[in-house]
């Protein structure tokens, strides 16, 4: 079978550029190296909708990342993924502080960015309670929101795989061949052949593009570390909270997320290895006192996790998107660092309309643009809970006390298109795991409902796919 | 709706002690919620001995000791649904639980005893730097795997925390065919009980390394090694220089118990700062009228028999609250000082009929110490202990006489002296 386009990377660009695509009538394969979707910089990002101030005006950053932001709302509602429309301050502690947020509304309204305000230090304190006395003003921005990155990215390409698109895991693209026509990409052992390529392979976009021999991509890892703090003190910040942004990225920012928490972080340190997602003790103590300029209360007491992801910086400070100059048939989709998720929505509809522009074909009658609305036990009435328990018993068994998961919505998780298969992805589909226990109690209990849905030996079920197993052979 | 006077919250020894006492105390309509498949909480899994020394006076293994309450619980005919979560406790004691059988349970109790016990400490809560490879888990979550499901979670183990639970772990560990490399404790000393030190590291020549925590986990897939360095006992931090790095596939963490208080807190109920549980009186009732705590859920013990013991005044203080039989409540408070880190119960009822044991632990080692009971600043109780640890949760009584000569808001101040 010959694919007329194969996305490289299921990433949030990949998953929601594979999802555009299924719209039409073509083939399409979402290939991913990992044994689950937004495995990268899609699951350990800010998760934040930037109203998009930051960026340069005239750049392709600034126009889709006030497009993606518009547009992320809607797409949220359609695929059932949590967003809140929070609104984001940036914060000057000084006056020169105060003169670049003057600076950031300015080109802001270059930018189209609806609703911007600066506020000063009074209504600062009104609207932001738990904000420094030292702050100064902020700009506000209304358009701004949060989303949870790696559930959009996973709603996306379910989406893509209800509407035909084939979801290839742990297929690790390492060779590219091109016959004038059709591209036969390789991870070794198997091959899959399409006429189109979208490079969305994230901090590896270069390496993919090296394979047809296009060097002229560089990406350099920036690595971000984050603090997650408990629910108890989620209510902190009721905004996004930026500091004045630096030339590494917008600083330290302290954050509601979509599901109550606190997030504080990130930093951003340029790396070689792209797959060096580890924590530093120093690195961590530093956020957390950056963090307090903003918000002095927060402590390390309710910190219940940290992690870091990578951002793939590229050389040219803006997105590339467009067609590589040694084959027209291969798109690059790279240098997608901040504001990337904000403008995803609206990459994916860039990247659709290059690729359609060559590729003729019509729009299929029977395109389903929603996910189904995934069972959520823990935000249901006690009536809603006893109709769902009578239709499905699985649905009066908690498996994770701490986020209040049930097996059903387990199941659901495993069983869904393109569903979980290892104990990260059910986290991330449902939440077990995420609480302040973080697995103690129920990631034994995931591992029996995976091996049970999948019909293996528990001890076959992995923490995140390759070799991350949980257990070995069977006691003595 | 269904209707209860006593609803226990958890059927573990705490539960199962608790709901046996109110019955013995006269009240029969008396129901047991346990999240698990089976009752008897942790010790399910807990399949070494020692337990049961204090209170039965012979050594059992985990199960042989809930199995004994669990047969009184059949006996006596206490009501008990397994497999069962509850969801939320209202302001006027109705219980809202949920399992596969019944669906959404809605129960009016007129008491509740809230016997949830705890949870381990995840790594979050220690930031402890590195990658977030498979094979670093809790002590008690490879417990389980061991025990219950009969696989191995790892083949060469570091364990961070000599708790009870790394230390029993660091054997059955061994016993099974693994290679403990080294059990390392932050503290300058282990918060485990002597006997478990003697039993399961030393006997298996298992090295304790005081004063060290784990600075770094490697591996990208699975855990392939871990730094340790000393740390400065004044500061906790770790001291430069001396890392070094130990080969392993696996690190157990036993880094502390978290009394598992959440519906406690959405009750309303006021917590202890330091316990992390509810405030209690005597009876081990806490502030919210009817709903009294016991166990685990209520303080980290070190035995099983104290919780036994804990957990039948709680049932006994719920039987009295439902037969009207309580006294008038005036308060005099307990206080901690110094090394006295918190005493349970927080309060006591001056009207109380009784003697009340208050149970205290320390926040270090002492050596022929003298343990100093005050009332309003004036000396009851002066004792000599050839050791105190804490690890080892300590206890004083005041009698009923004494009691009877105390005042409405008075204080009774617990410390060490050396």
């Amino acid at each position: 079978m010959i694919y007329d386009v194969a996305v490289v990377g299921a990433g949030v660009i990949g998953s929601l550029t594979a999802r555009e695509l299924s719209r039409y009538n073509i083939k399409v394969a979402l290939v991913e190296k990992c044994n689950d979707m937004a495995m990268g910089t899609s699951k350990a990002n800010s998760a934040i909708v930037h109203a998009g101030f930051d960026a340069k005006p005239g750049t392709l950053k600034a126009k889709l990342n006030v497009e993606g932001t518009a547009l992320m709302p809607s797409l949220c509602e359609t695929l059932h993924v949590p967003f809140k429309p929070v609104g984001s301050l940036v914060v000057a502690f000084s006056d020169e502080e105060m003169d670049t947020v003057k600076e950031l509304l300015d080109r802001g309204n270059a930018n189209n960015v609806p609703g911007l305000e600066i506020y000063d230090k009074a209504k600062l304190k009104a609207e932001e309670p738990s904000i420094s006395d030292e702050a100064k003003g902020a700009l506000w921005a209304p358009s701004a929101g949060i989303v949870c990155p790696y559930e959009l990215t996973i709603a996306a390409a379910e989406n893509a795989v209800i509407n035909g698109t084939e979801f290839i895991r742990n297929f690790e693209v390492k060779a590219i061949d091109f016959d004038g026509e059709v591209f036969t990409i390789s991870n070794g052992t198997d091959t899959i052949k399409a006429k189109y390529i979208i490079n969305a392979a994230g901090v590896y976009c270069d390496e993919i593009a090296a394979l047809i021999g296009d060097n002229s991509i560089h990406t350099t890892p920036r690595k971000g570390e984050y603090m997650l703090c408990d629910k108890s003190i989620g209510s902190l910040a009721k905004h996004t909270i930026f500091q004045c942004p630096s030339k590494m990225g917008k600083g330290i920012l302290v954050t509601p997320t979509v599901d109550g928490n606190l997030l504080l972080g990130p930093s951003a340190l340029d790396i070689e290895d792209k797959e060096d997602v580890t924590t530093t003790a120093d690195t961590l103590a530093e956020i957390l006192e950056i963090a307090k300029k903003s918000v002095p209360v927060l402590t390390t007491r309710e910190v219940i996790t940290s992690f870091a992801g990578l951002r793939a910086h590229c050389d040219k400070d803006d997105f590339i998107i467009e067609k590589s100059e040694k084959n027209a048939q291969f798109i690059n989709v790279a240098g997608i660092e901040s504001p990337g998720l904000s403008s995803a929505p609206a990459i994916a509809l860039y990247v659709k309309d290059i690729v359609m522009a060559e590729i003729k074909a019509e729009e299929k009658a029977d395109f389903n643009p929603t996910r189904e609305e995934p069972v959520r036990f823990r935000h249901m009435s006690n009536e809603e809970r006893k109709a769902l328990i009578e239709k499905n018993p699985a649905y009066g068994r908690i498996i994770c006390r701490c986020e209040t998961i049930t097996e059903g919505e387990i199941i659901d998780a495993i069983k869904a298109p393109a569903g979980a298969r290892d104990v990260d992805g059910v986290k991330r589909r449902t939440r077990a795991g995420m609480g302040r226990c973080q697995g103690g109690f129920c990631g034994s209990k995931v591992v029996e409902l995976l091996a049970q849905e999948l019909g293996v030996e528990i001890n076959e079920i992995t923490k995140f796919g390759g070799n991350s197993k949980i257990l070995y052979e069977r006691t003595k | 709706m269904l209707n209860y006077d006593i609803v226990v919250v958890g059927g573990g020894p705490a539960g199962m002690a608790a709901a046996l006492k109110a019955k013995e105390c006269g009240v029969d309509s008396i129901l047991i919620l346990e999240r698990a498949e089976t009752l008897g909480g942790i010790l399910e899994q807990c399949i070494h001995t020692g337990f049961g020394l204090q209170y039965f006076g012979e050594e059992l293994s985990g199960p042989e000791y809930a199995d004994r309450f669990i047969e009184q619980v059949y006996a006596e005919k206490i009501e008990y649904k397994t497999d069962t979560m509850v969801l939320e406790v209202s302001q006027d004691n109705k219980v809202y639980a949920v399992n596969k059988a019944d669906g959404l349970l809605e129960i009016q109790a007129k008491a509740v005893i809230l016997a949830m016990g705890c949870r381990e400490r995840p790594r979050g809560a220690l930031n402890i730097a590195g990658t977030r490879a498979s094979g670093v888990m809790s002590a008690g979550t490879a417990q389980k795997y061991v025990n219950i499901d009969g696989y191995m979670p790892g083949k060469k183990v570091v364990i961070l925390g000599s708790g009870d639970i790394g230390l029993i772990m660091a054997r059955r560990m061994t016993l099974e065919g693994a290679k403990v490399e080294c059990v390392c404790e932050l503290m300058p000393y282990s918060s485990g009980l002597t006997r478990n030190i003697v039993q399961c590291l030393d006997d298996f020549n298992i090295p304790l390394y005081l004063s060290t925590t784990v600075v770094d986990i490697q591996g990208k897939d699975r855990v392939t090694g871990v730094t340790i360095a000393k740390v400065d006992d004044a500061t906790r931090k770790p001291i430069p220089g001396t890392e070094r790095t130990i080969e392993c596939d696996t690190l157990l963490l036993s880094v502390g118990l978290i009394p598992e208080n959440e519906l406690t807190k959405n009750v309303g109920i006021s917590l202890d700062r330091v316990t992390n549980g509810a405030v209690v009186d005597e009876y081990r009732e806490t502030d919210h009228k009817g709903v009294f705590a016991c166990g685990n859920v209520l303080h980290v013990h070190d035995l099983v028999d104290f919780v036994t013991q804990e957990s039948q005044i709680a049932g006994e203080g719920a039987a009295k609250y439902v037969k009207g039989e309580c006294a008038e409540k005036e308060y005099i408070t307990t206080k901690g000082v110094g090394a006295v880190r918190y005493i349970v119960p927080q309060k006591v009822n001056l009207n109380n009929e009784g003697d009340v044991k208050l149970f205290f632990r320390v926040g270090s080692t002492f050596k022929n110490a003298t343990v100093k009971v005050k009332y309003n600043g004036e000396e009851l109780i002066s004792r000599k202990r050839p050791r105190l640890a804490p690890g080892e949760m300590e206890n004083v009584v005041i009698k009923n006489d004494m009691l009877k000569k105390f005042a409405k808001d008075g204080v009774i101040e617990i410390s060490v002296e050396v």
